[in-house]
């Protein structure tokens, strides 16, 4: 990246082609003259042109970070084309086309261009694999079948094919596709109102029921625990929840009937798939996710389908092992979690660095312990994790459990990993970050603000906390920033202290505290983890990944331009001398 | 130099009538506010002040000159004990506010200072509005009211002659006047808590002519209600502005006498010299 020295002349040609960083450079240079290149100039450039060059590989890296991810992610919803395949060896594919690559260098027979195709092939349920490669020469014919259908379903990943029957109580439409297409189309939204219901009957009324039952046989544990069952008002207890619990027993029978009932409906209306070798595949319509005829799409259809599963990844939760459907769990505790991660942090580092910076005797105690704060940081996060696991789940959620929920024991209420812990070590792992943006905006008020406030008979703490500290409040907010950010992107300490895989419910809910923090939670940087190396469908969960990761960086910024907004608002309040 | 005879100068000098006696106490020989009892302080091992003794007269303005790193304001600063918060000062002696041991250990630094405010060298109004500057005393106090400290702002902007500048503006951040501005809001800042005395470290090196004018009429009108001591190493602006000047040199008071007097027949060579301008 140097720039082009001529070496007949010893001059810097400046009409030569220019790198990238030449031009950078040259159009930064403030000073006018340094555009007129000469050999002693060169040499008084190098340390600029060192720090440009550091720069722009810095830029490039990130550029190509973001570029890749970028691509990756919000190019895998796009509706693709269909393609109908038949082989020299009699096979017939109907698929998408996945990557190119040349064939590897062993296969000689092949020649030394040869390409080699993965299509997804889909129908995992018949096929048993969702990819297949395809050498470009075994290809005999190529077409796209205007005919041709994805379905995307809620069990075994999408299907390719053709409809060939919709079944429903008042009769079978089969033979045309035409009508079988837009017989299945005008059946969809019924299907998908029954889905909802179902959904609503299965998620809401049973889970709020089983609640409360909980809540019924937690009292009578109670009141076990206590021990003396023999008072008559405690025997009244007893029955009073005994008795609840039988009501809301007869109650659940009850819904447990209709539900059964509203399923057998369901499965009443049904839908015939076949596969381009004529492998057919029977399910009820309200299994299917989402359904379009890509080869036949117009451009606004295809935005269209392109921003259904752009909606169904942010807003909905995610299906089979997390390799389809959304993220939306995993956003919301990524963004619950940062956020209680910053109300723990902000508060201990910034009252650690008052004590530091404000209040302690300067000398070698407080030094050592500043040393000791500053290599905090460097210890590895999985560590911050045990501990984490051992001081707050175990140790304090422990004790937490026996004396205050003796009655769920042995199943641990907050003595296991919970959102509320997972925050609290993230917040320790971050809290030297604070601290040392913090001293360094207490170090940096004017002394004579403090003496201002003491010479008015303020007292110490007054002084500090009507005017150093919010003289200090931009440092302290930087210091935010990076602790957010740092935060919200790591994973290892999280997985000993509070993730899973797939939380059956989130921290926030309807059901009375609404906020539960001792709950388990996903996220999204562990997501990233799980569906990218722990999924058996690897090819097919790429996509996720870098969605994920990309959604990750979004919230990653969101965060921080929202702390920088008020920071800025901060530094206009102490620095309007300048405007 | 500390066995020097001239040391003891300070503790025989007895105040003369001013040349501008004060409406408030005219014809009467002022009372002393502050008593300056041999006092010495050390930074470390650094003798900063050198058995100064010295006594400051109720409203009247006293001035303290002296080359820079003489001592004055470590002087000015004992006298509301901020320096107090420097690591390693050691002080003997002793200082009498109106017959009050300040180094008592009982006595409260923070009612202390609020009976001897302090105006600095730099101005450094706090980032907050005018207002909030100069309500900021009181509110520390505890004093919430709305109307008291609308009327304490007013009536202390206008002691400070400032408020038919900022009346408009009185929101707006403190930071946005000018330098001379700045030092009068400070001056307001520190008189709206009522002191009994006004210390001022060098209060206009900062300041065009025009601000310092300004400050210098200011303290002309303040001091029939105030002590104000003042720190400055402008001769000309002692003379004007002060009734009685004390001359330090390297930690001691060398000459503690009418301003008139100091300066126009200096009984020490070293004052002559200084305010001759032959050295310092
Ligand atoms: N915080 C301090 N620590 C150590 N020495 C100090 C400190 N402040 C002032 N001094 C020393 O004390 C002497 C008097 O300083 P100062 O009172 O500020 O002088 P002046 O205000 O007359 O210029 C100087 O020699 C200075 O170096
Ligand atoms: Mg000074």
């Amino acid at each position: 990246m140097r720039p082009r020295l001529n070496l007949t002349s010893g001059r810097i040609d400046p009409e030569r082609p220019s790198t990238l960083l030449r031009t950078l450079i040259l159009s930064w240079s403030k000073d006018e003259r340094s555009r007129r290149v000469t050999p002693r100039r060169v040499v008084s450039q190098l340390p600029i042109q060192l720090t440009g060059c550091m720069l722009a590989i810095a830029l490039l890296m990130i550029v190509g970070l973001m570029g890749l991810i970028l691509c990756q992610g919000l190019g895998t919803f796009w509706p693709q084309p269909l393609w109908e395949l038949t082989t020299s060896d009699q096979g017939r594919y109907l698929g998408l086309v996945h990557r190119r690559e040349p064939i590897p260098a062993d296969d000689h027979a092949q020649g030394a261009r040869a390409q080699r195709t993965l299509y997804r092939i889909g129908n995992r349920d018949v096929y048993e694999t969702d990819f297949v490669w395809i050498n470009d020469q075994h290809i005999l014919t190529q077409s796209r079948p205007t005919e041709a259908v994805v379905v995307e379903r809620l069990e075994w990943g999408p299907w390719y094919g053709f409809i060939s029957d919709v079944k429903t109580p008042e009769g079978t439409v089969s033979g045309n596709r035409e009508q079988v297409w837009a017989a299945l189309l005008r059946q969809r939204p019924s299907a998908r109102q029954r889905t909802r219901v179902i959904r609503r009957i299965e998620r809401r009324i049973i889970g709020d029921l089983n609640d409360e039952v909980e809540q019924h046989r937690l009292a009578i544990r109670r009141l076990e625990l206590r021990g003396r069952l023999d008072t008559p008002t405690e025997q009244r207890q007893l029955q009073r929840h005994q008795h609840a619990i039988k009501v809301l027993e007869q109650r659940y029978a009850r819904i447990a009937d209709s539900l059964g009932q509203q399923r057998a409906q369901d499965q009443a209306y049904r839908v015939v798939l076949t596969s381009i070798d004529g492998r057919q595949k029977e399910l009820p319509i309200s299994a299917i996710v989402r359904i379009h005829q890509p080869n036949r799409l117009s451009w606004c259809g295809r935005v269209a389908v392109y921003a259904d599963r752009l909606r169904e990844f942010v807003f909905d939760p995610p299906r089979e092992a997390n390799t389809e459907g959304g993220v939306a769990p995993a956003v919301f505790g990524t963004v619950l979690m940062t956020l209680l991660m910053s109300v723990a942090v902000v508060p201990l580092g910034v009252l650690g660095a008052l004590c530091l910076h404000e209040y302690a005797k300067q000398g070698p105690l407080v030094s050592g312990v500043r040393i000791a704060v500053n290599n905090l940081a460097g210890v590895p996060s999985i560590v911050f994790g045990v501990f984490g696991l051992g001081f707050f789940c175990y140790l304090i959620g422990g004790t937490i459990d026996r004396f205050v929920f003796p009655e769920r024991l042995p199943t641990p209420t907050f003595g296991g990993g919970s959102i509320l812990w997972a925050s609290l070590t993230l917040a320790l792992m971050t809290v030297p970050v604070i601290i040392v943006a913090t001293e360094e905006a207490l170090a940096a008020v004017p002394n004579g603000l403090r003496e201002a406030s003491l010479a008015c008979g303020a007292s110490k703490f007054q002084t500090v906390w009507r005017v150093v500290l919010p003289a200090a409040i931009p440092g302290v907010l930087t210091g935010t920033i990076l602790a957010m950010a740092r935060g919200a992107g790591e994973v290892a300490p999280l997985m000993i202290t509070g993730v899973v895989k797939l939380a059956p419910t989130m921290p926030l809910d309807h059901l009375w505290p609404f906020i539960h923090l001792e709950r388990k939670f996903m996220h999204l940087g562990f997501h990233i983890y799980d569906v990218g190396y722990q999924s058996t469908n690897i090819e097919a969960s790429k996509a996720m990944v870098y969605m994920t990761t990309l959604l990750l960086l979004g919230i990653v910024v969101c965060l921080n331009v929202t702390a920088m907004r008020i920071r800025g608002q901060w530094r206009q309040r102490f620095h309007s001398a300048d405007v | 130099m500390t066995d020097q005879p001239r040391l003891t100068t300070g503790q025989t000098v007895t105040i003369r009538r001013p040349a501008r006696p004060p409406a408030a106490a005219a014809g009467e020989p002022p009372e002393t506010a502050i008593a300056i009892d041999a006092l010495s302080v050390w930074y470390g091992k650094v003798l900063a002040i050198n058995q100064v003794t010295m006594s400051i007269p109720e409203r009247r303005v006293t001035a303290l000159i002296g080359p820079s790193g003489c001592g004055k304001s470590t002087l000015i600063r004992c006298l509301n004990r901020l320096n107090d918060l420097i690591e390693g000062l050691r002080i003997t002696g002793r200082i009498l506010l109106h017959g009050q041991e300040i180094f008592d250990p009982l006595l409260d630094v923070i009612e202390l200072r609020k009976r001897v405010g302090m105006v600095f060298q730099k101005s450094n109004p706090f980032p907050k509005s005018i207002y909030d500057n100069v309500a900021y005393g009181l509110r520390v106090n505890g004093e919430q009211r709305r109307v008291v400290l609308d009327r304490v702002v007013e009536d202390s902007l206008k002691r400070a002659a400032l408020w038919d500048e900022v009346k408009d503006r009185l929101r707006t951040n403190a930071l946005r006047l000018s330098g001379g501005q700045q030092q009068r809001l400070c001056i307001a800042r520190a008189i709206a808590i009522e002191p009994e005395v006004l210390l001022l470290d060098e209060p206009c090196s900062a300041l065009d002519p025009i601000a310092t004018a300004k400050i210098e009429e200011l303290l002309y009108v303040l001091k029939e209600r105030y002590t104000i001591v003042i720190v400055t190493h402008n001769m000309q602006q002692a003379a004007r502005v002060s009734d009685v000047t004390g001359f330090l040199l390297m930690g001691q008071l060398v000459e503690f006498d009418a301003t008139e007097k100091l300066f126009t027949t200096p009984r020490d060579p070293r004052t002559e010299a200084y305010i001759t301008g032959r050295f310092g």
